[in-house]
């Protein structure tokens, strides 16, 4: 069974060496142990009360070598520890910044462009890549295990992240500094790919690079989308009130809002709410949805607005 | 209230009633109602983790939702921490074992002593009363979370400050007992290694909890007048918060490991026939432990934005404060070298100790090497880890002292069998519910997830299954232990040459007719050979 994630990245390989390292003097050292308990339990098993036992209290040779060995192999283990972290937290040159912002419970990403993306973070293959983030609200810790790297992301200042992508393809990011009801949710991707394929789509030549195929039902397209874009983390589908109101039966349903008006949810108040969410608050629910103006095209909002539609 | 002055009553018999508890001011009254207390407060926090790990039987929700998952976890964490294993075997047993341990009648401040005691049960009601709004900050209280939330925070931080007065005050108890109230010829290094690690442990609840108490006042503010010292939002620091929050808490991992340490010591060499091996090594490496703890607080914030050449530094230390637990682990195994060992109950969760607590310990390193910690902080890694220390260490060492002074605290002999039985299906169960979380963490599933993606669900079920096997032990052993098999027990049915073995089970009320002189060592065993003397 595998008990490492996917290694993705110039970083991977090193961490990995290191719980290899440690593994295998823990798993050496327990079976040490274990031995020699089970062992004496059994050799030196209470034969009868007047068993005769020596008064052994101290042993010079022993003791030396049970410190000596210990503090040679804590050496070694920091040691690695330390020199890999120093290379990873050493800025590369000619690093590709990325500029991340987390709220709760979404991840933004900001690119050298001007392209802006969320809960999707695209970066080339084999070049070095420096994450500048931020949190505009609690704590969170950006997380990519087949990177092997995670960074708090603090208010009020910046922490940064290094890593070089070594393989193609799709990767989680996980927040695991503990953010509120949402914070499982609180989801990303990281879509590593070729350099020039990556220039295509910073320069925006390939609008789609998600494998959303064009000949896809819209409704489709739409559900693709409430995973992509972080529309889980608040909206469920099951009915359940969570940051933000329930998918489920949402579409024509009335609503009404802390002015006291009310409307029914029909196509452009959906998209509204998605560009401006802040114009017309449901009651029961805080002003916490950014805006997605810039983020969705109008096709993309109609595709959400679809699938809005077929959740009875 | 009246103190009876004789010496054929046992201190269980000498009145009866609530006021005869209530104001005693008996160190072993105080220290069997505090064993009553944490007692219930581990199984109302044992009941919240049988829900979350039932929670987790699936991915998505299963029982509950996503806030109540998070009430559930910060309420088994603060319990836990703050109502059972902080006070845990320091209140429970220190209080009960110390004064016999060095021959004398008492604490020395037995009236403090009942006030620590009434403290404790102010902040538990203070707590309690702040289930009626539970805070879902976790059992840390990280800002700006905490101060942002809803939820009541002030209420169960107060209670939190509240409790580390009742900590300090037993840790000044003990510190000037064990000073000034050693009978004649019990020497330092006559002392039994419980006194020392109960003496360490002191010093680590004097010095480190007013940290805590000053950080939960600031927190207070920080809510109530919107103060702004760890708030982003008015230019505060949050990660400030978080040095002074495992300033004290990290010390507070030793309060909770070392009077555990200190009972193992007791009960191998009783177990063994033979001295503890090592004196000296282990009482020194419990005060050596005791000093580095305090400067390692920082390993728990190596992704948290500190400076790259902080985390070196207590990395360093970190590994550091591995050397003197690896010699602690190599003396308790040498003293059964050529022993005469008997596996009894108190045995066996001493020698589970001894395993557990070493994988606990090992698993330590992976966490203090700076690379290996970038992957794993605050994923399930953490998690296991965590609870090999403080279920295989702490919780097990506890129940090794629940049995091995059972006869002495109640007078009564308890069904060995049964109790074995408990032994084995807890060490099982654990092992099943914790082991897996160590390679959900390797895999990169993250702490404190309500929701997790289905690739995790078999070694979450196979967690979720083992407490239930966890459940059935508890619930045997206190079977066992509720019902006893006799009603009278000897003074000294394990033949331990420590004092408080040396007079009736149950004492009397004030222990010592006459106060004891020491001529030898507490660990008195086996025959003298001429050149290891």
């Amino acid at each position: 069974m595998n008990w490492l994630p996917t290694s993705a990245s110039t970083f991977a390989p090193e961490v990995d060496f290191v719980l290899w390292l440690v593994t295998i003097i823990s798993v050496v050292s327990c079976i040490l142990i274990g031995f020699l308990l089970i062992y004496f339990v059994i050799k030196y098993k209470k034969k009868s009360d007047n068993d005769q036992t020596p008064a052994i209290t101290h042993d010079s040779f022993l003791e030396t070598l049970w410190t000596v060995i210990p503090t040679i192999l804590c050496i070694v283990i920091f040691i690695y520890g330390y020199v890999y972290y120093d290379r990873y937290t050493t800025i590369p040159e000619n690093a590709y910044e990325i500029n991340v912002t987390a709220k709760k419970w979404i991840w933004t990403f900001d690119y050298p462009n001007g392209k802006k993306t969320l809960g999707e973070l695209y970066v080339p293959a084999n070049k070095p890549i420096r994450l500048v983030m931020t949190s505009e609200d609690v704590l969170h810790s950006f997380f990519v295990p087949a990177f092997r790297v995670k960074q708090d992301v603090i208010g009020n200042r910046y922490t940064f992240i290094n890593f070089t992508a070594t393989k193609e393809g799709e990767f989680v990011v996980y927040c695991t500094e503990y953010c509120g009801s949402s914070h499982s949710n609180m989801l990303a991707k990281v879509h590593v790919l070729p350099e020039l394929e990556y220039l295509k789509w910073e320069s925006g030549e390939s609008a789609k690079t998600s494998k959303i195929a064009s000949d896809m039902p819209l409704d489709q397209i739409g559900k693709q989308l409430y995973s992509d874009k972080g529309c889980v983390a608040c909206h469920s589908l099951d009915g359940a009130a969570g940051v933000g109101p329930s998918w489920k039966g949402l579409y024509n349903a009335k609503r009404v809002f802390t002015d006291g008006t009310s409307a029914a949810a029909d196509e452009n108040y959906l998209k509204e709410s998605i560009l401006y969410p802040g114009e017309k608050m449901v009651e029961g629910y805080g002003p916490v949805m950014p805006s997605y103006k810039g983020l969705l095209d109008d096709a993309e909002i109609t595709a959400l607005i679809e699938y809005i539609k077929t959740l009875k | 209230m009246s103190q009876s002055h004789s010496f054929d009553k046992s201190y269980l018999e000498d009145g009866t009633g609530f006021k005869s508890w209530f104001f005693t001011h008996d160190h072993k009254r105080l220290g069997v109602m505090y064993l009553w207390a944490i007692g219930i407060f581990f199984i109302l926090a044992a009941i919240a983790s049988f829900l979350i790990r039932f929670e987790h039987l699936t991915p998505g929700q299963t029982i509950v939702d996503a806030q109540t998952y998070n009430v559930l976890f910060t309420l088994h964490g603060a319990v836990m921490v703050f109502l059972f294993i902080v006070p845990g075997v320091a209140a429970s047993f220190g209080n009960f074992l110390i004064p016999l341990m060095i021959g004398a009648r008492d604490v020395i401040f037995p009236k403090l002593n009942l006030y620590s005691f009434w403290v404790y049960c102010a902040g538990a009601i203070i707590f309690l009363i702040a289930l009626a709004a539970p805070a879902d900050t976790g059992w840390t209280f990280y800002t700006p979370y905490s101060i942002d939330t809803g939820a009541n925070v002030i209420l169960v931080t107060f209670g939190v400050f509240v409790l580390g007065f009742s900590s300090i005050l037993t840790g000044i108890n003990f510190i000037v007992s064990i000073h000034k109230l050693r009978a004649p010829g019990l020497t330092w290094d006559r002392l039994p290694l419980f006194c020392w690690a109960a003496y360490a442990t002191s010093l680590l609840q004097v010095l480190a909890t007013p940290v805590v108490g000053i950080t939960l006042l600031l927190l207070i503010g920080e809510r109530y007048f919107g103060l702004g010292f760890f708030d982003p939002a008015k230019g505060g620091d949050p990660v400030l918060f978080q040095h002074f929050f495992w300033f004290y808490s990290h010390p507070a991992v030793y309060i909770m490991i070392l009077p555990a340490m200190g009972i193992i010591s007791e009960v191998i060499p009783v177990f063994s026939r033979k001295p503890i091996f090592g004196y000296k090594a282990i009482a020194y490496s419990s005060l050596a432990i005791a000093l580095i703890s305090f400067l390692v607080w920082g390993h728990h914030m190596f992704v948290s934005g500190q400076s790259k050449l902080i985390n070196i530094i207590f990395s360093v230390i970190t590994f550091a404060v591995a050397v003197p637990t690896a010699i602690k682990v190599f003396n308790w195994l040498w003293t059964m070298y050529k022993g005469s060992i008997e596996l009894s109950a108190a045995m066996l969760y001493s020698l589970a100790f001894i395993f557990l607590f070493t994988i606990g310990g090992l698993t330590g390193l992976f966490l203090g090497a700076l690379a290996a910690d970038v992957h794993l902080h605050d994923t399930y890694f953490v998690v296991a880890h965590m609870h090999y220390v403080m279920i295989g260490g702490t919780v097990f060492g506890l129940f090794s002292a629940i049995h091995f002074w059972y006869p002495k605290m109640w007078g009564k002999m308890f069904d060995e069998f049964k109790a074995k039985i408990a032994f084995v299906l807890i060490f099982i169960g654990f092992n099943i519910v914790f082991f897996p979380q160590f390679i959900l963490g390797t895999l990169g599933m993250p702490r404190r997830y309500f929701n997790y993606s289905p690739e995790f669900a078999t070694l979450h079920q196979i967690s979720t299954y083992g407490t239930w096997i966890l459940g059935i032990g508890f619930i045997i052993m206190l079977y066992a232990l509720l019902r006893p098999i006799s009603n009278k027990a000897e003074a000294n049915p394990y033949k331990s040459a420590s004092l408080e073995w040396a007079m009736p089970s149950p004492p009397p009320t004030l222990n010592f007719e006459k106060i004891p002189t020491l001529t030898a060592s507490t660990y008195d065993y086996g025959t003298k050979l001429e050149q290891e003397a």
